[in-house]
């Protein structure tokens, strides 16, 4: 028999080829809930544009037949107005919660980032899943992503019937559209003069993959993933051929403000922490408890950056 | 007879006085050291062997030529497994950690690389910021410490932190107050503690802290010294001379209250003070 899964945000790069990977490989039946129409959508794909916050989302659930959700519906436009993310953010996934507990879905996977613990000069070098999610102290834009993790721990205890998993994946990258694989297409990238923190990533596909691990019976809890090490965001640059262009931090800000207001740069100002200091995590936990081990090398998985067509 | 003369007769007279410096094998000594590196040649701290080979030769030079530094107790420091190095902390700039880093890493027949524990506010400090974890050099947070330990490397704690390195002159061999944080990781992680004594930091920089301003600018200190250019930017030309003391083993619960850790900390403390005292009246003058 197959399973029925439904994915939130399937239109995306991330949710396109995760739903790919169950579809194909692992035998699905996927329903994808997304307000953006899905490109390349294969015909046995069922897809529902709609908001998450209305009605229609919860009949996808109410026949009681979905063995799993996977939430990716989760907006970080930096351009969109805060208010109205707030809403779809927050409001989207307590909604999404709640048809779940309602109708008796088995198993929720939610894909966060281990950005929720925030860059800080006091972090240790690997944050455990038990660290504190500081990051919307600094960023008040990262303060939906930090919520959504926070709604979905606390479903994770609440809802004993319900086999939730939280992942948090450092800085993915691949063919996607997200703050690092965009910054690190720049050719010549601002770097902050005399910062180099060590960076972790991670490729989309073995993101994929960890998710189907986490769709197997029995797995429940929260999850940091990381990929195959961890290298100076020099490196990376130097990897991908950049030119960076070295700005002293007390500049930077208001130039990048400037720059973003302009529409010259995409890049949030809140997120020059990022290439100022370490926000890494320890990833035994996922090794251990749901085998999951990366299966791109250091230099794939940064050349991945460069596959977007 | 010229002043150039005079001062090449001075530091041939110096360098007899020293004897010959041993050719230290920089680039051997760095490629012995255990480095779990990846396919870019990093740690997961940071480190590269190509940049601490540069940091160590510079080391060097200040270990051997300008603080003419030696060693004693050597045998002391176990080749392989983890370990502790407790030490005395003083000078205004962290030089005796440099010191007790080089020792480790050159007199040994196995070199060892010792990470100390860098303050919090270093990784906001351009530069310093990457240099130091290029160098092996860690933030001192729990975590990183128990880490490095499972991996059976060496750490170097300063239990005096900012009280030690910023007292004045006048407090000089005077240990400040110690920590508890080094003998919970001890408990914990089932690792030796080494003391270790420096002698000659504390004259690199007699220095008065000047509180009032160190409040103003928000800095743990503000010393300033005698001489041009009155702030602590470069030390004298002491001689070090840094002892380690045979390794310490305790056994207990980590997570005692701090009254039962304290008693097993001044054993630690009282044993660093002893090897000062000792050290103190072997030393013969402060600059040779």
């Amino acid at each position: 028999m197959t399973r029925k899964v439904v994915i939130t945000g399937i239109s995306g790069r991330l949710g396109r080829i995760v739903a790919r990977r169950l579809h194909h490989d692992l035998d699905w039946q996927i329903v994808g809930l997304d307000r953006r129409p899905m490109q390349g959508r294969p015909k046995d794909i069922e897809l529902h544009q709609v908001d998450l916050r209305s009605k229609k989302a919860r009949d996808v659930f109410r026949a009681g037949d979905v063995d799993a959700l996977i939430h990716l519906g989760v907006m970080h436009d930096p351009r969109a107005r805060p208010a109205e993310l707030y809403s779809w953010n927050i409001t989207g996934t307590t909604k999404i919660l709640e048809y779940c507990q309602a109708y008796n879905v088995p198993k929720v996977v939610l894909v966060s980032s281990a950005n929720v613990y925030g860059p800080r000069p006091d972090n240790p070098q690997f944050l455990t899943e038990d660290a504190p999610l500081l990051a919307a102290q600094r960023f008040p834009q990262m303060r939906d992503l930090v919520e959504i993790d926070h709604l979905v721990s606390t479903f994770l205890w609440r809802a004993q019937g319900v086999e939730t998993v939280i992942l948090r994946p450092v800085h993915i990258v691949g063919p996607v559209h997200n703050a690092p694989s965009n910054y690190l297409r720049i050719e010549r990238p601002p770097i902050l003069l005399g910062f180099d923190p060590m960076v972790q990533l991670i490729h989309v596909q073995d993101v994929a993959e960890c998710i189907a691990l986490a769709l197997q019976p029995g797995r429940r809890g929260i999850y940091n993933l990381v990929g195959p090490g961890e290298v100076p965001l020099s490196t990376v640059l130097k990897e991908l051929g950049r030119e960076p262009v070295a700005i002293p931090h007390p500049f930077a800000k208001p130039i990048l403000g400037i720059a973003f207001r302009l529409g010259l740069s995409s890049f949030p100002v809140a997120e020059l922490d990022f290439i100022r200091y370490v926000c890494m995590v320890d990833g035994r936990r996922a090794t251990a408890e749901l085998g999951f081990r990366p299966q791109f090398g250091l230099r794939d998985t940064i050349h991945a950056v460069d596959e977007l067509a | 007879m010229g002043l150039l003369d005079r001062l090449r007769r001075l530091s041939q007279d110096v360098a007899s006085l020293r004897g010959p410096i041993p050719d230290d094998d920089i680039g051997g000594r760095t490629q012995a050291l255990v480095v779990r590196g990846n396919e870019f040649g990093y740690d997961e701290f940071g480190l590269s062997r190509e940049s601490f080979k540069s940091a160590a030769k510079v080391a060097r030079w200040l270990y051997r030529s300008y603080f003419r530094a030696s060693a004693f107790g050597i045998e002391h420091i176990p080749p392989t497994g983890r370990v502790i190095f407790v030490s005395n902390h003083s000078g205004q700039l962290p030089f005796d950690g440099l010191v007790i880093a080089s020792a480790a890493f050159l007199e040994p027949a196995q070199p060892r690389l010792v990470r100390s524990m860098l303050e919090y506010f270093v990784p906001t400090v351009p530069f310093a910021s990457y240099l130091f974890a290029r160098w092996g050099q860690i933030t001192g947070t729990p975590e990183n410490c128990r880490r490095l330990l499972s991996a059976e490397e060496a750490v170097l704690v300063f239990p005096e932190g900012a009280r030690g390195i910023s007292k004045p002159f006048s407090q000089r061999y005077q240990l400040a107050e110690f920590g508890t944080g080094f003998m919970r990781l001890a408990l914990e992680m089932g690792a030796p503690v080494i003391p270790v004594a420096v002698i000659g930091a504390e004259e690199q920089a007699p220095a008065v802290n000047i509180k009032p301003l160190a409040r103003l600018l928000r800095t743990p200190s503000f010393p300033i010294v005698p001489y041009p250019p009155f702030f602590p930017l470069v030390p004298l030309p002491v001689k070090y001379r840094v002892y380690f003391g045979e390794p310490m083993s305790f056994t207990g619960d980590a997570d005692d209250d701090d009254d039962v850790l304290d008693d097993k900390v001044k054993v630690v403390r009282n044993r660093i003070q002893s090897m000062i005292h000792l050290g103190l009246r072997e030393r013969e003058h402060v600059f040779w």
